[in-house]
């Protein structure tokens, strides 16, 4: 995975991503378009952790708060009557954007283990809050009634307009992703995880850096949380659990930790391997474990990316 | 575009068209069933599931003529666990009834899928007062008692016992929230305390403290399944059962907290729609094959999860198997005769029911085990629900 | 008021419990162990299961104990063993696959949850002071919290067993280089702090209730009260156990009492217990801004 994945392979992704749903329309298998959009969107967020933890190596263990944020940023807004897709997303990148900025600016200026400790303290914090908030669902969740319109003729309430709404989402994620590590402020974020203080000593303060890709990534957690409430038409604190920010960095690291896609293919792999396994046994918790247990013991090579780094830095992000 | 590309799209296409399946006709019944099946309050799940099951094997695996596909799943007590379980049964298993759900706020996560893609819920349990009144929906019969009904013909009871301070004690959701509601209307003394915890919630020791201080005649509160079960044994250890009196809504000291709690809970009297002595034949019958197959006593969960299988039967042989008639499907399922467990049962125009609540205490029976019997005469006859009047169905 | 520092109390000594084990394994062998809390519904289970087969509460308990200690070595021996060299998170990783596996495994060999109760002889109330009764059964928890702590300290700080712990968690290489025999201690230390689990779990059990997915919610409260405590410090996690312990309970109580007396009731009773739960946080969150290393430090 160390070159980069060649444009014809994305060609070909992307086109059969897109023939996907028509087909399964065909079938009357909407179904099935619908999972599949849930688990781009949660491969969205998991790329969107994969930028701090991969790229930044900052083990933030919170990261499913910005989700929820953003998620119930739009669930408030609809239910409040301001139903405009454009607003909807918008804000909720906004709001997404302040609560990471306001949690990096303090967690940033720790690391190791209290860095993770207190992303996880916030990522309660706001667990609980949004808990204590009845007038919104409280722990029972929100329903809301109708997702978010973006006008242009688009119905997101169709299975496969909303299905191309994420993909489309989603490859905007990826080039933006892949547009920025590229970029020199990519560069100087690689080799601050490499050693910041030697990034700090040729003059680029890296806790800037760092920061401003903690708000980045948060934003583009809030992205995927807005359309994971328009998805469910629903959204409850149990996106926020400390729970669902380990499964984004099992996702992660399933994909291949610091690689572009891997949080959307860490995201499908594990996704449909819980489904098929659901299918046949109730205790598929049981074998994700072990299969989870194997990739990090066995094949880490996504880890080796991350800590056992080859001397020569890689300055194009790989895919 | 390039021949790959295409290539991929015709086979792909070619692949679909072949593999196009007709739609089938209805051969069978197919029913999803979700509830809480694991967790402190699992016991509700499969009382349910199990007097479901029963009736369908006792109607040799078939309702209403045709044969039953029940299928089975777990919500664990999550609302969004529930929601995708829902969505999976409207959508891709396109299921002709969806049933199961305890809890409300689980039920109400899931509702909208059903009503969504015209699916007919009927609740074997959970009825919150949002869908009897503004928010009822042709798709939606509560087969069980509204949420509030419990709780009136208990404050009935407390008001009839002349009751001069009661606290309130209900989790903070809809069928929480309806309870003591519900208490109030028909309670004429004064409210000492109303205090809603957190659903789940196992640990009431700050809660104890606080009665313990406010001195009340009567404590009333709902807590089903694990929660009741802890409440009642931490209000035992805590020597409140000397002072203070505790009434229950029916399912707050029924057979599985009876179980778990064990002989302190003699001489509570709890309010329910149905009890284990109910002097119809098909109760008897109810009773009996369920203690022979499951060795235990049926709880009032089990008995409304035998009356949701009873009347779909009745309602598919009434259609004569033309289930995929919906709206024909729900005028049936409204005028239906069958029968119920619990004697005389019709639905009100909101598709909840009316029907009688009876006080119940808990007594020893003749083989000496702790029961509820049905005590003196009906609380509340006939009664309805005071949100039918918000509800625009006739 | 006095019912619930009681109950604070009590409920701090049992997060001390699955601190101090947590604490020491991450002091030591500077490991992050997600799977502590998954012990603790182990050691819960096991108590469950062996009080209803013995028809003893003490028996069971102890046997259970014991099981769950001897479940945490084989753990250590086998799996934990590779992740100390890891990184931390390969280690979070591997842990948090490893609730997954011992979730599933617990559900596959009883089911969901199991019932515990105290025993008969403790199932009544105590009389503490005029009109205060208090449930006997918490007093016993209370005690026999205090007691553990107590024979932690001294093992900790009197005896060779303890020096060595305190050397391996101020540093480990030196400790190595003096001779100590890491490996066996590592074990010994984890299954000490398996046991101090099954403790808890075996006592809340009764309490709370016996079911798959309890450790996950306490494991982040141990998670909080190490690291006010300060990582590697035995002292640090009583400390820190006992205050959070306070104010997760006084919170849950004195917040709602004060709301009602400005809000709706349901506000109260959501909006208390959620402060509650935030303020525990916040503390956390103070301490490491302020003083990173907790507020007793076990390493140098």
């Amino acid at each position: 995975m160390n070159r980069e994945t060649p444009p014809w392979l994305w060609s070909l992704l992307l086109a059969l991503a897109v023939a996907l749903p028509l087909v399964l329309h065909a079938r009357g298998q909407d179904y099935y378009i619908s999972m599949i959009s849930r688990m781009m969107i949660y491969g969205i967020a998991a790329c969107s952790l994969n930028l701090i933890l991969g790229f930044g190596g900052l083990v933030s263990f919170g990261h499913a708060a910005f989700v929820g944020i953003g998620a119930y940023t739009v669930g408030i807004m609809i239910t409040e009557g301001v139903t405009s897709g454009w607003l909807n997303f918008a804000v909720a990148m906004g709001v997404s954007a302040l609560a990471a900025a306001v949690i990096g600016a303090i967690s940033l200026r720790t690391r190791g283990v209290y860095f993770i400790m207190i992303t996880l303290a916030f990522a309660q914090m706001i667990y609980y809050l949004v808990n204590s908030i009845k007038a919104y669902g409280g722990d029972e969740g929100l329903n809301i009634k109708s997702r978010s319109n973006f006008g242009m003729g688009l119905d997101l309430k169709n299975d496969v307009t909303f299905y191309f709404v994420v993909l489309f989402v989603l490859v905007l994620t990826l080039v933006i992703i892949s547009r920025m590590m590229k970029s020199r402020f990519g560069r100087v974020i690689l080799a601050i995880r490499d050693d910041d203080t030697r990034v700090d000593a040729i003059g680029f303060p890296a806790y800037t850096y760092k920061w401003v890709l903690f708000i980045i990534a948060g934003t583009l957690g809030g992205l995927a949380g807005a359309l994971m409430v328009n998805h469910q038409n629903y959204v409850s604190p149990n996106l926020m659990h400390w729970t669902q920010s380990g499964t984004l960095m099992v996702m992660v690291i399933l994909g291949g930790v610091g690689t572009l896609s891997g949080g959307l293919w860490g995201a499908l792999v594990l996704l449909i391997l819980e489904d098929l396994i659901a299918e046949y046994t109730v205790y598929w918790q049981f074998y994700i474990g072990w299969f989870l247990l194997a990739v990090v013991l066995l094949a880490p090579r996504g880890l080796s990316s991350f800590f056992n780094r080859p001397k020569k830095l890689e300055t194009k992000g790989h895919a | 575009m390039s021949f790959p590309l295409v290539k991929s799209l015709v086979t792909l296409t070619a692949a679909a068209t072949l593999a196009m399946q007709p739609a089938l006709a209805a051969d069978k019944v197919k029913i999803g069933f979700v509830s809480t099946l694991s967790g402190p309050s699992a016991a509700l799940g499969v009382d349910i599931r199990d007097a479901f099951l029963l009736a369908v094997k006792l109607n040799g695996g078939k309702l209403g003529g045709l044969p039953a596909d029940v299928s089975i799943s777990d919500d664990q007590f999550k609302p969004d666990v529930g929601k995708q379980l829902f969505e999976r049964y409207v959508k891709r298993d396109k299921v002709d009834f969806l049933t199961g759900v305890v809890f409300s706020n689980i039920m109400l996560a899931g509702l909208p899928e059903a009503v969504d893609n015209k699916t007919i819920y009927l609740s074997p349990n959970a009825a919150p007062s949002p869908i009897a009144g503004a928010q009822c929906t042709p798709y939606f019969f509560a087969v069980s008692w509204p949420n509030d009904a419990y709780h009136e013909a208990a404050g009935q009871y407390a008001t009839n016992l002349k009751v001069k301070s009661a606290y309130l004690l209900a989790p903070n959701y809809q069928a929480g929230k309806d309870s003591l509601a519900g208490f109030k209307r028909f309670f004429k003394g004064n409210v000492s305390g109303e205090v809603y915890t957190k659903l789940g919630q196992l640990d009431y020791s700050a809660e104890l403290a606080e009665i313990r201080a406010a001195k009340p005649e009567v404590v009333y509160t709902f807590l089903p399944g694990g929660m009741g079960i802890n409440f009642i044994k931490q209000f035992m250890a805590a020597g409140l059962n000397k002072d203070i009196r505790l009434i229950q809504p029916g399912f707050g000291s029924d057979q599985d907290v009876i179980r778990a709690v064990g002989n302190d809970m003699l001489g509570i009297f709890d309010t329910a729609h149905w009890g284990l002595d109910l002097p119809n034949e098909a109760n008897k019958k109810f009773v009996a094959e369920f203690e022979k197959e499951y060795k235990r006593l049926p709880t009032l969960y089990a008995a409304q999860g035998y009356d949701t299988a009873l009347l779909i039967d009745a309602a598919v042989r009434a259609a004569n198997g033309k289930i995929e008639d919906k709206e024909a499907m729900i005028k049936t399922l409204k005028t239906v005769k069958f029968n119920s467990v619990r004697g005389d049962f019709r639905f009100n125009t909101n598709q909840y029911p009316i029907q009688n609540y009876y006080l119940r205490e808990i007594q020893k029976d003749s083989q000496g085990r702790l029961v509820n019997r049905i005590v003196g005469q009906p609380v509340l006859t006939n009664h309805g629900d005071a949100y039918v009047k918000d509800c625009p169905m006739k | 008021m006095l019912e619930q520092a009681l109950n604070g109390l009590q409920f701090g000594l049992m997060l001390f419990l699955l601190a101090s084990g947590l604490t020491l394994v991450f002091g030591i062998m500077d490991m992050i162990n997600l799977a502590h809390g998954a012990l603790y519904m182990v050691g819960a289970f096991l108590a469950a299961w062996l009080v209803q087969l013995t028809q003893s509460f003490l028996l069971g308990v102890l046997l259970a104990v014991g099981l769950t200690a001897v479940v945490g070595m084989l753990l250590e021996a086998t799996l934990l063993r590779t992740l100390y060299a890891r990184d931390h998170l390969s280690q979070v990783l591997a842990t948090f696959a490893l609730i997954l596996i011992i979730n599933d495994s617990v559900r596959m060999i009883w089911g969901s949850d199991l019932a515990l109760s105290a025993p008969q002889a403790l199932s009544g109330p105590v009389q503490l002071l005029p009109g205060l009764l208090y449930p006997s059964y918490r007093l016993v928890i209370i005690a026999v919290g205090l007691a553990i702590a107590l024979l932690l300290f001294v093992l900790v700080t009197k005896t060779r067993v303890g020096a060595w712990v305190r050397a391996g968690a101020s540093n480990r290489e030196m400790a190595m280089a003096m001779g100590i025999n890491i490996k066996a201690l590592f074990t010994g230390v984890f299954g000490i702090g398996a046991a101090l689990c099954a403790v808890a779990g075996a006592m809340l059990g009764p309490l709370l209730a016996v079911q798959v997915g309890m450790g996950e919610n306490i494991l982040i409260l141990a998670f909080v009260v190490i690291v006010i405590g300060g990582i590697g410090s035995v002292w640090g996690a009583f400390v820190g156990a006992i205050l959070v312990g306070f104010v997760d309970t006084m919170g849950r109580t004195l917040l709602p009492h004060l709301f009602r007396e400005i809000f709706s009731p349901q506000f109260a009773s959501a909006a208390g217990p959620a402060v509650a739960s935030i303020l525990v946080y916040l503390l956390m969150a103070v301490v490491l801004f302020v003083r990173p290393q907790g507020l007793f430090s076990g390493r140098s």
